[in-house]
């Protein structure tokens, strides 16, 4: 072996083996669990058995597949999660893009202030921020007591935010709309400003110049924005679970219910697969549009 | 231009309105003195005292330091590696692993690990946890460390090189100290990402350990009350700290991170 051979090898050698062993074998332990039959207690049944004359016996079965392909139910949570995915990541670019090109546009020396400050609420807990829209919407909220109060001039009866789909959205919204304002503000940031002035020479009103230049040149910064906001919405059960009750939970509840509560271990692992091919493919696909996009452009 | 940059000063105000007025309220009514989150009542610092005499709370903020200290030092040591690993040499798989647990939504983390730490006999709780957390902090550390690196003058170690030194003098009298703060700052974003990551938690912790967002999480569900407020608006307090000293050391790790 070489010495540069041995180098490589001894410094990515310990966090390859970390990673190996906590992270790609644990994802194929799930991939395999994905066909294995649920323990009799929950949990997973045995791999291999003693079969009745003695010989082994491999438990490996495509029914926890089956079972996801015949029932419409899951199909439709994993649609309802898209959906919810889905109109979190438009919302998030409707609000984040004009944030990106303020920041983007401002004297140098306010920019990394501005961007600071998308990014801090980032960094305080994710739980917090959630805990902080059961206290908005809420039903003692000074907020909702308001907007209710608005509701009856128009002789509406009161409605309920908590624990509803629109309390999910604007949670997911709010978490993760940071994801959203840096890949755009990065992409935003390298245009060249005398594009905008030819198109402004060339008679392009306001209008024109923002959906004909500025827009076609941010694809790739909407894209790998879409994918940061669209991958963990799609997957997440925390958001849902403390504002969406009953009527807003999304797959990443079913997926933590089979493995915590009914412990049905093998089902879980084929809800996660699914989440994980979903996930993985659209990012895959944004990630090519992207692509394609920064060469068209 | 002037009544457009109105416009858009406009939204982006309602924008940063829409980002802090959530946190501000949670801090306002941890003041509050009444239990509910709703009419201002009064002054009042008792949420605060009722904390620091909930014995839960405060074993649950130790566990949460223990987990956070351990995974970030474990962390920090192999996400350098890695970091530097992919600078220096041309690697496929590393690469991949480094980035993947940052890229996947974080519940399948967190439940693959579950499946593992069960099938290889581990009792869940504090050690569990440290070893999940280390591995989902190595990819940060790594991407912050490999920024650091990308910035570095690599003349500067041919020089030593040139002088004598021999590669592993090299990096440590040249390389490492140029990319300390890189360093620090990873490690100081992987202890934040630790204390704070609830989701990976939930699934690795089984019955034996209990976290501070998990103490959270669990009076949230139960009931909304003020100390809620009082716990967040401290932790946020230590993770505003946390971020101030990591972009003084690294004016760019905010940003790789993000």
């Amino acid at each position: 072996m070489t010495s540069r051979r041995l180098n490589t090898w001894l410094i990515s050698g310990p966090p390859l083996l970390y990673l190996v062993v906590f992270f790609a074998v644990p994802t194929l332990i799930m991939v395999l669990a994905s066909f294995r039959y649920p323990g009799e207690f929950g949990g997973l049944a045995p791999l291999v058995q003693r079969g009745e004359q003695g010989q082994l016996v491999v438990n490996l079965t495509l029914e926890n597949y089956q079972r996801f392909f015949s029932d419409p139910l899951y199909a439709e949570l994993f649609v309802k999660s898209f959906w919810y995915a889905v109109v979190t990541t438009v919302l998030c670019l409707v609000i984040a893009y004009p944030l990106a090109v303020l920041i983007a546009r401002s004297h140098k020396r306010h920019r990394d202030l501005l961007l600071l400050l998308v990014i801090l609420p980032f960094w305080s807990n994710f739980l917090i921020r959630v805990y902080a829209w059961m206290i908005i919407l809420g039903p003692q909220s000074v907020f909702a007591g308001a907007l209710n109060a608005g509701f009856r001039l128009f002789g509406f009866g009161p409605v309920r935010l908590l624990f509803t789909p629109f309390a999910v959205v604007i949670g997911l919204v709010y978490v993760h709309l940071p994801f959203m304002v840096l890949p755009l503000y990065a992409n935003l940031e390298k245009h060249d400003p005398a594009l905008l002035d030819a198109a402004q020479d060339l008679g392009a009103n306001a209008w024109q110049r923002f959906w004909r230049v500025t827009f076609p040149l941010s694809l790739p910064g909407v894209f790998a924005g879409a994918a940061l906001v669209f991958i963990p919405a799609f997957g997440i059960f925390a958001i849902p679970d403390l504002l969406g009750g009953t009527s807003g939970i999304m797959i990443g509840n079913v997926i933590k219910q089979q493995f915590l509560d009914t412990r049905d271990w093998p089902f879980g692992s084929v809800l996660s697969m699914v989440l994980t091919v979903v996930a993985v493919g659209l990012a895959g696909l944004a990630a090519w549009y992207a692509r394609r996009a920064r060469a068209m452009a | 231009m002037s009544r457009r940059s109105r416009w858009l000063w406009l939204v982006a105000i309602l924008g940063y309105l829409f980002l802090y007025a959530p946190l501000a309220i949670v801090v306002v009514y941890s003041f509050n003195d009444s239990r509910l989150n709703a009419q201002w009542v009064g002054f009042t610092l008792d949420w605060y005292r009722r904390l620091f005499h909930n014995e839960e709370m405060l074993g649950a903020a130790w566990n949460s330091l223990l987990i956070g200290v351990s995974a970030s030092v474990v962390s920090t040591l192999l996400g350098t590696m890695a970091g530097y690993a992919m600078y220096r040499f041309k690697l496929r798989l590393l690469p991949v692993l480094v980035v993947a647990p940052i890229a996947i939504p974080e519940i399948l983390t967190g439940v693959s690990l579950l499946i593992f730490f069960v099938a290889i006999d581990l009792t869940l709780g504090l050690t569990s946890i440290i070893l999940a957390h280390i591995a989902f902090c190595i990819g940060f550390v790594a991407i912050v460390v490999r920024a650091r690196l990308a910035g570095m003058d690599e003349s500067l170690v041919e020089a030593a090189r040139d002088l004598g030194a021999t590669p592993l003098q090299a990096f440590r009298l040249v390389t490492l100290p140029l990319i300390m703060p890189g360093v620090i700052a990873g490690a100081l974003m992987a202890f934040t990402l630790s204390i704070d990551d609830f989701v990976i938690t939930y699934f690795t912790a089984g019955a034996g350990a209990l976290t501070l967002p998990l103490e959270i999480y669990t009076m949230v569900k139960i009931s909304v009350t003020p100390e809620v407020n009082a716990v967040s608006t401290l932790l946020m307090l230590v993770t505003l700290a946390l971020i101030v000293i990591a972009s003084r050391l690294s004016p760019g790790a905010l940003r790789a991170g993000g």
